[in-house]
């Protein structure tokens, strides 16, 4: 196709793509080296019968002047990067110097916003991804083995988890978890602790998170296991049958070797899409013990006052990293293919 | 995969069975309880005395008289004007469908007819586009909206979600377009047609199994979508999702937690429906990408 052909088919939706994709992103950029303004202050001085006192409050007037003629906010450098609710180079410097011992530090860096933030993240990554792969094979495997005749309304079964937004089907689950839902008070009843409830044990929230996270996840590895265990071939199977392969041995010496380019897109896409964990944290209201980073994002972005503009942006710039970091291998390994291929 | 030769003990069979019933309990069972709580009144679905009274409906016999309430499902969609969000999302969703469909099948079509580097190139920034998570995208997005004065409307909303569509888009019909032979538009080009009209009159007439796909995708993106709506819509435009949110209440005033339970099976039934209705479509596309991609 002649490039100029190409140009005019590809230009409304890569227009729409640097609009809104690739500016944004600068413009995320842009932001994050800008911070709102500070209050106007003045002093005012009141008098009454028992003397003068001179305090000091905000001008409001000047306060929205200001910040109608820089809407921006004022420059601060990386300095919205390095402070407390980022990076907070200078908090950690301070707990390295007083800490004794290593827990201790990693203890309070844990507990500064970011971090604590971006442990969850990592943490939900770690457990949910490889759950998500494994329960998702499981069940392809196990699908394959039923009478075809039946299959099509279990797949619909099996894949409805996926097909619901990640607020609703966290709500679903949390209303049957909760203290006052069916399990909730079924848990207490057979553990005999009847203030056991979701909300009282970080740990508990960070687990029932898990669970939700392979249980939206896993339909989605499914569905794409199962549509390449359909292509798996026969006569190499059907030898290994002859030869008396067990049935492990059949399927991690030819079914896996087989599908492993699918399990690997599978764990890229799945990666990707939990470390933007984000909706499951409001539906099961867990922001008291679980934020991820887009949490964190969101959160600046509803602030009540103001709305934190600089912050959102910090935070957005370093989840963008993190994902550019997950990506690089995948990144790198197709700039190599297609350098050989030339 | 039915091996001729592989002979299953009954153990393994039974196994399986039992294992793929327990599977589709904890994926169905959710929706199923949801589905029947949602007749009953709070007291009953979220009971602090008693869990069983979501079974025998203990309050809501006092409460209404019956086994069974709509009461929930009405007041939702009246009082708390759920049909407006259901419109709103009706609109947003057929205009993002629409629109992401036209932009993505010109744009794959060039991509999967164009021999040049710079489509390997494109392909690959839509990969990494698809992997920004959208609330980044929204916190570029909010600071120009309110200056230009376009936050809050239904357009913005549909355009941004168009946009953010478009890599996953373009992907997968990139991947049907290439299985469409290029000598089929060759000939017309040799036979005189523009590149416009091969595409317009040859393809797109083989294309529709692809063009369904994408579109249910495209569908389940905006219908689902709760980052954007909710960040770029005022109160007034909410769609399902973010007014789903709305009822569930803040620390600063009490939610109406039975609208949400009715809210989420209204806006769910429909979808299910549909995922039922194209079932196929749903996991050719996305096996197609997986294969492919």
């Amino acid at each position: 196709m002649p490039n100029k052909t190409f140009f005019w088919f590809f230009l409304p939706t890569g227009l729409a793509m640097i609009l809104f994709i690739g500016l944004p992103i600068i413009s995320t950029g842009i932001q994050s080296f800008y911070a709102q303004h500070d209050q106007v202050v003045k002093e005012v001085k009141k008098c009454d019968p028992f003397g003068c006192t001179v305090s000091i409050v905000v001008d409001q007037e000047a306060t929205s002047v200001l910040r109608d003629e820089r809407p921006l906010g004022k420059f601060n450098g990386i300095g919205t990067y390095v402070d407390r609710n980022h990076l907070a180079i200078e908090q950690i410097s301070e707990f390295w110097n007083e800490t004794d011992t290593f827990g201790d530090f990693i203890d309070q860096v844990t507990n500064l916003p970011f971090y604590k933030a971006l442990l969850f993240t990592l943490t939900y990554c770690l457990f949910v991804t490889p759950n998500v792969l494994l329960l998702g094979f499981i069940i392809a495997l196990s699908l394959n083995a039923i009478s075809r005749k039946i299959r099509g309304p279990l797949i619909f079964g099996t894949i409805l988890p996926m097909i619901v937004t990640p607020l609703v089907g966290s709500l679903v689950l949390f209303w049957m978890i909760d203290a006052e839902g069916i399990i909730g008070a079924n848990l207490q009843l057979m553990m005999e602790d009847p203030y056991l409830s979701l909300k009282s044990s970080r740990t508990l929230t960070w687990i029932t998170i898990i669970i939700y996270g392979i249980w939206h996840h896993s339909p989605f590895a499914f569905v794409v296991f199962y549509a390449a265990l359909q292509t798996v071939p026969q006569e190499p199977v059907e030898a290994a049958i002859i030869d008396g392969a067990s049935r492990y041995q059949r399927i991690r010496h030819i079914v896996l070797p087989h599908i492993y380019p699918v399990v690997t897109f599978v764990a890229l896409i799945s990666l990707m899409d939990n470390f933007r964990v984000f909706e499951p944290i409001i539906g099961f209201s867990a922001e008291g013990s679980a934020q991820s980073l887009s949490w964190l994002i969101y959160d600046n972005l509803v602030n009540e006052e103001v709305i934190l503009f600089g912050s959102a942006a910090a935070t957005s710039m370093m989840t963008i990293i993190g994902i550019a970091i997950l990506l690089a291998p995948v990144l790198i390994r197709t700039w190599k293919e297609f350098r050989t291929a030339r | 995969m039915e091996y001729g030769l592989d002979k299953r003990s009954n153990a393994l069979k039974t196994f399986n069975t039992t294992f793929i019933i327990i599977w589709l309990l904890i994926a169905c069972f959710p929706f199923i309880w949801t589905f029947w709580g949602s007749f009953k009144v709070r007291a009953d679905f979220f009971s602090r005395a008693d869990w069983w009274y979501a079974i025998s409906a203990f309050n809501t016999l006092i409460e209404t008289g019956g086994q069974f309430t709509s009461n929930a499902y009405s007041q939702a969609w009246t009082e708390g004007e759920f049909w407006k969000a259901s419109r709103n999302t009706i609109i947003v969703t057929v205009f993002v469908v629409t629109i992401s469909l036209f932009l993505g099948t010109l744009g794959a079509y060039a991509l999967s007819r164009s021999t040049e580097r710079y489509a390997f190139w494109i392909l690959i920034a839509a990969l990494i586009f698809r992997a920004m998570p959208h609330i980044t995208l929204v916190s570029g997005y909010l600071f120009p909206f309110f200056e230009l004065q376009i936050w809050g409307i239904l357009p913005t909303t549909i355009v941004v979600l168009v946009a953010i569509n478009q890599p996953f888009t373009l992907w997968l019909l990139y991947s049907f377009f290439k299985t469409v032979p290029k000598e089929l538009d060759e000939s017309a080009l040799i036979d005189g047609c523009s590149y416009f009209q091969a595409f317009r009159y040859i393809i797109m007439p083989v294309m529709w199994p692809g063009v369904i796909t994408a579109g249910l995708f495209s569908l389940m993106l905006a219908y689902n979508d709760f980052t954007v709506t909710a960040l770029l819509l005022n109160q007034e435009n909410h769609t399902m999702v973010p007014k789903i949110q709305s009822y569930l209440g803040t620390n600063q005033h009490e939610g109406n937690l039975m609208w949400a339970v009715s809210a989420v099976v209204s806006a769910t039934a429909p979808l299910f429906m549909l995922v039922m209705f194209f079932q196929r479509q749903v996991i050719s596309g996305l096996t197609t990408g997986a294969v492919k991609g």
